[in-house]
Formats: structure tokens, sequence, C-alpha cells
């Protein structure tokens, strides 16, 4: 089968998933569609550095937990009327989704680029330790961070908004994100066709021919780490209005290794493996986990699998093409 | 005489006490293949990571045409127009063979573009569609490079390197690992390759360099110990004592 297919069929099915449960009166299950759609678009940003610029990052929670507070801080202090700062300039909180977003993108792809300088000078096995190790400075100084909660993290009472929209039904918010998801993939497809991609896509297999084409691969590196940082804080800011809640958890190493799963069982490098991947981890995550609180275990008797068997996870045997992992 | 195209002067690196590079002069002009040999420990390896730039001499200079190049790092020195070909196959072998060159005539421009098509891009198609016709591929272009044979590998790395318009290629050990009819196809390639660019040549299959190279230079213990037409280098006694023995 061809992937376009299987891509439009993912996209489709999650939407419709979702139209149906509205329809059906069954207002759980579209938040979780609404998950699967948040998840998919963190895991798509990691997508961009690890699937096709081969970096391994364990670290990606740093730019969701970003995302997840530039959400809770702005929305704390506009709910409180009480501005962030006053001093050169007095600088309110916002309950705007917009402005939200433009802020976890900005904060996202700036710790990316402070993050990527430093963890790029390592490679491979170190360059995993420094973002894990950057993934825990960050949850640490989350949980000694009175001001914004601490370890209980930060609760937002009314869900953010978005003008013209009641953010608060949940078929509106899983549209908005569901848009988000669409356009960011979009968005990476044309990355990845251009000549931008196909010489990151490049260094990531032959480094030294990238070098000897006059190209820089630490610099292709370093831009595709801020894009997918800058995508994993716009999911990050958007998980925390799912919730209306943001907490030192969203920093946690498990949410950084839970991001590769949901890659590597949709696919490697493939434009929605993320979204397949999302799409199993919490279909397993509420079917398994009403079962026994161990599901995990099966999750990753799965991951082995996928592993062992088709290293193009889902998408991969859908489209039974070799993986390009 | 025209300047050199590419040129060393008193380039040297030791690591440790070893100075695996000692004094090194050499020119490559235009329209040349010069051969650079010499057994294996020479320092050739160390020689030709100091002229891509993956190296940086201790002492001495590196032109380019002219332009003092020394300081600057691969992909610079590529751009400039030091193309260059590698011993062991560095191709993106999942990538075909157009994608593999599209991404040299990418480079060559610097800037790389993030929101059209690569493959829609007749500026970055074209050159790359030539260039694997120059080597005789054009029939590959669409063809994983990882599918095809050790000789092909060999012609689309040199396809790489011509779309870089180079002004000077470097190459190592382009001819190893392949039978009598590939290395007799690849060295009439690098006849007609010499023309538009001189070519730096190391080379183990000395039937080929000596019937190949307009000069030649031998490299022991990291200095050039004689550079001439090969047949004065064939019989030049302190290679024949140092590299290659009696000739018969």
């Amino acid at each position: 089968m061809a992937e376009r297919w299987i891509n439009a069929g993912l996209l489709a099915g999650l939407g419709l998933v979702a139209l149906w449960a509205w329809a059906a009166g069954a207002p759980f299950t579209v938040t979780l569609a609404t998950k699967v759609a948040i998840l998919a678009l963190a895991a798509a940003g990691l997508n961009l550095a690890l699937g096709i610029g081969g970096l391994v990052s364990l670290g990606h929670a740093v730019f969701f937990g970003i995302g997840g507070y530039a959400m809770g801080v702005l929305a704390s202090h506009a709910q409180a009327y009480d501005p962030i700062f006053t001093r050169p300039f007095v600088f309110e909180g916002t309950k705007s989704m917009p402005f939200i977003w433009l802020a976890a993108i900005a904060v996202g792809a700036l710790a990316a680029w402070v993050i990527g300088r430093i963890s790029l000078r390592t490679s491979g096995v170190y360059f995993i330790m420094i973002t894990l190790a950057f993934g825990q400075m960050f949850y640490y100084l989350a949980i000694s961070w009175p001001a914004y909660g601490g370890e209980d993290g930060l609760s937002i009472y009314v869900r953010n908004g978005f003008p013209g929209l009641d953010t608060l039904d949940p078929i509106q918010f899983f549209g908005i994100c569901f848009a988000i998801l669409l356009i960011v993939l979009w968005c990476m497809a044309r990355i990845a066709a251009s000549p931008f991609g196909l010489a990151l896509n490049a260094a990531r297999q032959a480094p030294t021919r990238v070098m000897a084409s006059g190209i820089d691969p630490d610099r292709l590196r370093l831009w595709a780490f801020v894009v997918s940082g800058a995508v994993t804080g716009l999911a990050g800011a958007l998980y925390a209005d799912l919730n209306r809640f943001v907490s030192p958890t969203m920093f946690s190493w498990q949410v950084s290794g839970e991001l590769i799963v949901l890659i590597i069982l949709g696919g490697v490098g493939r434009l929605c493996g993320p979204v397949a991947g999302a799409a199993l981890f919490v279909v397993l995550e509420q079917w398994l986990g009403g079962l026994s609180e161990y599901w995990q275990v099966f999750l990753g008797l799965l991951l082995l699998a996928v592993v062992l068997a088709g290293r193009g996870g889902i998408v991969g045997l859908l489209a039974r093409v070799p993986s390009r992992g | 005489m025209a300047e050199p195209r590419l040129s060393l002067r008193g380039v040297t690196r030791a690591f440790g006490a070893l100075r695996v590079s000692d004094a090194v002069d050499l020119d490559l002009r235009q329209g040349e293949i010069h051969a650079l040999i010499g057994p294996n420990g020479a320092g050739k390896s160390t020689l030709i990571a100091q002229i891509c730039g993956a190296l940086r001499p201790d002492a001495g200079r590196i032109l380019l045409e002219g332009r003092d190049v020394t300081a600057w790092d691969v992909p610079r020195r590529a751009r400039a127009g030091l193309g260059r070909t590698f011993q062991v196959s560095s191709l993106a072998s999942e990538d075909t063979a157009l994608q593999n060159v599209m991404l040299a005539v990418a480079g060559r421009g610097g800037r790389l573009r993030v929101w059209s098509r690569a493959l829609g891009r007749g500026d970055l198609t074209a050159p790359a569609r030539e260039a694997l016709a120059q080597v005789g591929l054009e029939g590959e272009a669409h063809t994983p490079v990882g599918a095809l044979s050790h000789g092909a590998w060999r012609r689309v790395e040199i396809a790489c390197a011509l779309a870089m318009a180079p002004r000077a290629l470097v190459m190592d050990e382009p001819l190893a690992g392949l039978g009598t009819e590939g290395v007799a196809d690849l060295s009439a390639l690098l006849r007609r390759v010499k023309v538009r660019a001189p070519i730096l040549l190391v080379e183990h299959d000395m039937d080929a360099v000596f019937a190949l190279a307009d000069r030649v230079s031998v490299l022991v213990g990291g200095r050039i110990i004689a550079t001439g037409p090969g047949e004065a280098i064939r019989q030049n006694a302190g290679v024949q004592d140092a590299y290659l023995g009696p000739v018969s």
C-alpha cells in the first residue's frame, strides 16, 4: 500500500473516531482522540530530529514541559490578575491560546537552540546522555520552583480561549489540536522533501559526504533540533491545556522515552509514524490499563515485536517496504 | 606557467614525536593527474586529511587557486571548489544516485532551501543528471545507491565531486576493489575528468598509476622524496630503494 494512502487513512481515522464519539455522546473518547493528536504532534517534532536527523534525544520532555509551563505560567498569572513582572515594563499573563502557542514555540525553540549547541558537540551514546541530563535538570528545577506549584504542579481552572470557539467543548478543542497536527505534518512533509531535508537525511547516513558537499552537518542538525523543540513545545502547551494542569512530570525522562516509543511503534522517520504510534499507545493505555496496572509489560512486548519483526513500525508494516531506520 | 590549482607549501604535521607530514611541497596543475604514492604508513591519508580540511597542519600553507585555505574547514573548502572522493564510499546508501548528486549541487550554492521540493527544482536536478550522465549512470538515477554495484558506487562518488563544479579533485584510491575491466573503465573516465579539474590521485595499483598519471610524487616517512613523470620515478634509484623495488 502506498504510504500516502496509509497516512490519509490514519488521519481520517483519527478525525472520524472523534466525530463519531461526539455524535454518540462519548466526550471521554473525544478527549482520548485529542490526546492522540497532541502526543502525535509532540512525537512529530521529535521525529524530525530522530527519524530524519538520527539524533536520539532522551531529553525531548524538556521541550514538552517547557511548552506546558509556558502555558501554565501565562495562564496562572492571567487567572490571578497578577502580572508576571512589572519592570522594566508590565508583562501580563494571557488566556489566549494563540499567544500561548507563540510563547511555547519561542521558548521551545530557544531551549532547543541552547541545548542543541551544547549537546551536538557529542554524538551517539554521549548525545543520549547529555540530553537526558538536561531533562533531569529541568525536572528538578520545576520541582524546586514553589512559585509555580513545585512538585504539586499548577492547576489552570478554565481552559484557555480561542477566538470564536468554545474550547471547553471537547470536539472543538479536538478540532484545534487536529488542525495544528495537520498543519505541522504538512510542514514536516515539505521540510523532509526539501533540499534541507535531503541534506539532513544524508547527514544521518553519511556525514562525511555531506561535508564534502560543502554543507556543515552540525548546522543542519542544530536547525532540525530547534524546529523539533519548537513543535514539541507547542504540543506541551496543548497537553497542559487538555489537562488544565501542568506538573514536573512533563519533564520526566519517562515522557522522553514514551515519545521515542511512539515513533518506533509508528515508524521511525515516517511522516505519520507518530500518529500511528500515539493512537496505539493511547488505545493500549486505556484498554490494557483497565485490565492491569502493569500494562506497560505488554507495551514492552509489543515494542520488542515491532523492533524485531519490522523496523518500519506500523506504517512500515502496512506499506510493506523496508524501514528507513 | 599558469598558477597551480592546488599547492602545498611546507605542510607539516606531527603526532607527538612522529612527523607524519614533513615540510611537504606539492603542486597540482591544470589538466593533470598527479599521483601520490608511497608505502603504508607513509602519511598519505594524513596529508589528504590536511588538504581537505579534516586535519589542521602544524605548519605550512595550503593554497587553492592561490587562496590560502589552510584555516578553512571541510565544507568551506568544498564550496571553494575542492572536490573529493573517498577510499571507503561515503554515499547515503538509502538515497538514490540522483539524490546523492543533488546534495552536492545544493551544497555548492551554500544555502539550503527548506520550503521547496528538492526533486521539483530543475536547478538541482538538471546539473545532477548531467553529472550522472558524465559518469555513464544516467540510467541509474533513481536506483538507491545501496543497490548499485561497487563500480557504480565509485562512479556516483565521482559524479558527486563533478557536480560541485570542482577546481581541483582529490581522489583516495578510486580504483580499489575494481576488476580489470572496472579499472580500465574508470581510468578512461578519470582521463576525461582531468580536463575539467586536475586530480590528485592516491592509489596503490601501480600499473594504473603509471598508466594514468602525468606526474607522480612519492611520499615516504612523511616526506616527498621525488616528483616527476612516471617513467623517471620508476627509474629513480631512491624510489626503488624506498618503495617500488628494482624495476624488471
